[in-house]
């Protein structure tokens, strides 16, 4: 039998929409990304090599997708027990809780970096309480993760919200009547169906996370080696009109975000097939 | 398990004044399958999960056996509550689903994985889902989650069984099923049974007892036969089968409908005026002329299974009244007819 786009249905202008999608797409995504590649391939598989593998750049890699990967994860835990508080409870604020889980969205990031800078310093209100600890947080590592915290969050509670909201809480009940106490409840139970929401605000955070710029140069003091980011590295390039190693770097973190969010929406095909939700 | 319902009281907060369990007692016996008949809003599903203990009630006692278990918590209930849309785990399977009961026990309790699994399949045999271990809820219909459901509950081997709407959302054909397979599930296993339906039909045909339930009250106790053929209220007679009622009142020693004497016994001495409520065979066609015929008047005609059925205005007074219309009698809408009424259960006005 050959494949055949034209399908019945009650909605018209199948053809058309999927022209448009794809048309869509290329130019606004993919040709874009492919200008990206075609510079970085001039310097050749070897000129990229080098450029890839010297240890700023790796540094810089390794800095930025192992933050991004840890305050999402961060954020999967605690933007999920937000997610599931805003639904549940009702509780005067509430609906300003809500509007302001919004704000790492709607703020200028350098606003966020700039703020958050101040407020981590060694001088500033929370950086002075950790300081006699012999902690630094504002220009590390720490740094940078605090502010992915910041920016990831919205992500993982818009996409759990609905979900949360739209979960029966008679299998919450079901399961206690079945003599399952509340943790049990909590793992076996409630959870189990959120993951595939979970995953895509974990994706969305992450993907966010690698590319962040903005919050993180301020905060970050941008050390070699240390808690320089990758965005960053491509910024310096450019402006030492290394266009190609930008672009080499552009084009390896292109490659990887792209093979980690494939990964996780394998995963979460997965995981939704098994609910039945295909 | 017995079940002893004393004075319970619960209302809702922001409840519309009148508490949803306004005072109910009820008595479940060890091993029966009791029905809590009612309207929306009487009460009945609120009764089920006070039993089951996932509402608290303000007041009043509950008795498992002798054990007072108004202040045990849903687990140590141990109660198995079936519900109206299944509450399935859609990310287990059907197995998982009904062995969940028994892996969340601490490992003191837990039967070994050999055991729990031959359990699951003894269940799954019972439900007649032998081959469906694997699937999950969503490739299952809705009568065979609902079967599921069931063996989840009884795979726990709980005190008592509670079902809340369990046919609820289901089909006509479906829901007959289930219910013959309920019965016999229940003859089987012997497990004390409380169901909660607002189906007339079904609660007669399934319980041992049914206690009808109206605006958080507990309105009448009974078989099926004592609920129907002698309804302790108006309430009850309108609700537990097809019904009309005439005016009538009590004088010298007779019933009168009007200028018509009933051909009904009466033991009233006093002269009294109330309702007598009448089930469509109660109701007789009869030529205008002949003895006892009260003047009717046909207002509608309509099939209804085996039986026509003919609604009447009797004397002028009442609303339409159903009646059963013989297969061979010729009738017309607007036709002017007799009517004997054989019998009628008279309740006085308030």
């Amino acid at each position: 039998m050959a494949f055949s786009f034209r399908r019945k249905s009650a909605i018209p202008g199948f053809g058309l929409a999927l022209g448009y999608t794809i048309a869509y797409l290329g130019l606004i995504v993919l040709l874009p990304l492919a200008a990206l590649v075609l510079r970085a391939a001039e310097v050749g598989p070897s000129g990229l090599y080098t450029l890839v593998t010297d240890p700023r750049v790796l540094g810089a890699l390794r800095t930025s997708f192992g933050l991004a990967l840890l305050a999402a994860a961060t954020n999967a835990v605690f933007g999920m027990i937000v997610a599931w508080v805003l639904v549940r409870y009702r509780f005067p604020g509430r609906g300003l809780v809500d509007a302001a889980v919004d704000l790492p969205f709607a703020l200028p990031t350098a606003v966020a970096g700039i703020a958050l800078a101040a407020l981590y310093a060694p001088n500033g209100w929370i950086g002075s309480l950790f300081e006699p600890y012999g902690i630094k947080i504002a220009f590390t590592p720490l740094g940078i993760y605090i502010a992915l915290v910041f920016i990831g969050l919205p992500f993982i509670v818009r996409t759990v919200q609905p979900v949360i909201a739209e979960c029966d809480r008679e299998i919450e009940e079901a399961s206690a009547t079945l003599g399952a106490n509340r943790w049990q409840t909590v793992f076996r139970v409630v959870l189990p169906p959120l993951t595939p929401a979970l995953l895509t605000g974990f994706a969305l955070a992450f993907a966010r996370g690698v590319g962040e710029y903005g919050s993180i140069i301020f905060i970050a003091g941008n050390i070699p080696y240390i808690s320089e980011i990758a965005p960053l590295l491509i910024v310096i390039k450019l402006e030492e009109y290394d266009y190609a190693g930008a672009t080499a770097i552009a084009t390896v973190m292109l490659v990887v975000a792209f093979a980690i969010l494939l990964a996780i929406n394998l995963v979460q095909a997965w995981s939704r097939r098994r609910l039945g939700h295909a | 398990m017995r079940i002893s319902i004393r004075n319970i009281v619960k209302a809702f907060e922001g409840g519309l004044g009148r508490p949803a369990l306004n005072g109910v007692s009820l008595d479940i016996r060890s091993g029966e399958l009791v029905a809590l008949l009612g309207p929306s809003g009487s009460g009945k599903t609120t009764l089920l999960r006070v039993i089951a203990g996932l509402e608290v009630a303000q007041s009043g006692t509950l008795l498992f056996g002798d054990e007072d278990a108004s202040d045990m918590s849903v687990q140590e209930r141990k109660v198995g509550f079936v519900f109206q849309h299944y509450a399935l785990f859609r990310h287990l399977t059907v197995a998982d689903n009904i062995a969940f009961g028994l892996n969340v026990r601490d490992r003191a309790t837990r039967p070994p994985p050999a055991e729990i699994r031959r359990r699951v399949d003894d269940l799954l045999e019972l439900v007649q889902l032998a081959s469906y271990g694997k699937r999950y809820p969503a490739q299952l219909s809705g009568g065979q989650r609902q079967r599921v459901a069931l063996a989840r509950a009884l795979a726990v081997e709980p005190r008592v069984l509670l079902l809340d709407e369990p046919f609820g959302a289901l089909d006509a054909q479906v829901r007959r099923d289930l219910r013959r397979w309920l019965r016999d599930i229940h003859h089987r296993t012997g497990h004390t049974t409380v169901f909660v339906t607002h189906d007339q039909e079904e609660a007669l045909e399934l319980a041992d007892r049914v206690a009808v339930l109206s605006g958080g009250k507990v309105e009448q106790v009974g078989t099926p036969d004592e609920i129907y053929d002698t309804p302790a209220s108006p309430f009850v007679y309108r609700f537990v089968g097809e019904s009309g009622s005439v005016p009538v009142e009590f004088r010298d020693g007779r019933m009168w409908l009007g200028k018509y004497a009933l051909p009904i016994p009466t033991d009233f001495e006093s002269s009294q005026a109330g309702d007598l409520f009448l089930r469509p065979q109660d109701v007789e066609i009869v030529e205008r002329e002949a003895p006892d015929a009260v003047a009717a008047r046909i207002v509608g005609l309509r099939r209804s299974g085996a039986t026509r059925r003919a609604e009447i205005s009797i004397g002028g007074v009442s609303g339409p009244i159903e009646t059963v219309a013989l297969p061979q009698a010729v009738l017309s809408v607007g036709e002017e007819v007799g009517v004997r009424i054989r019998k009628g259960q008279f309740f006085p006005r308030a």
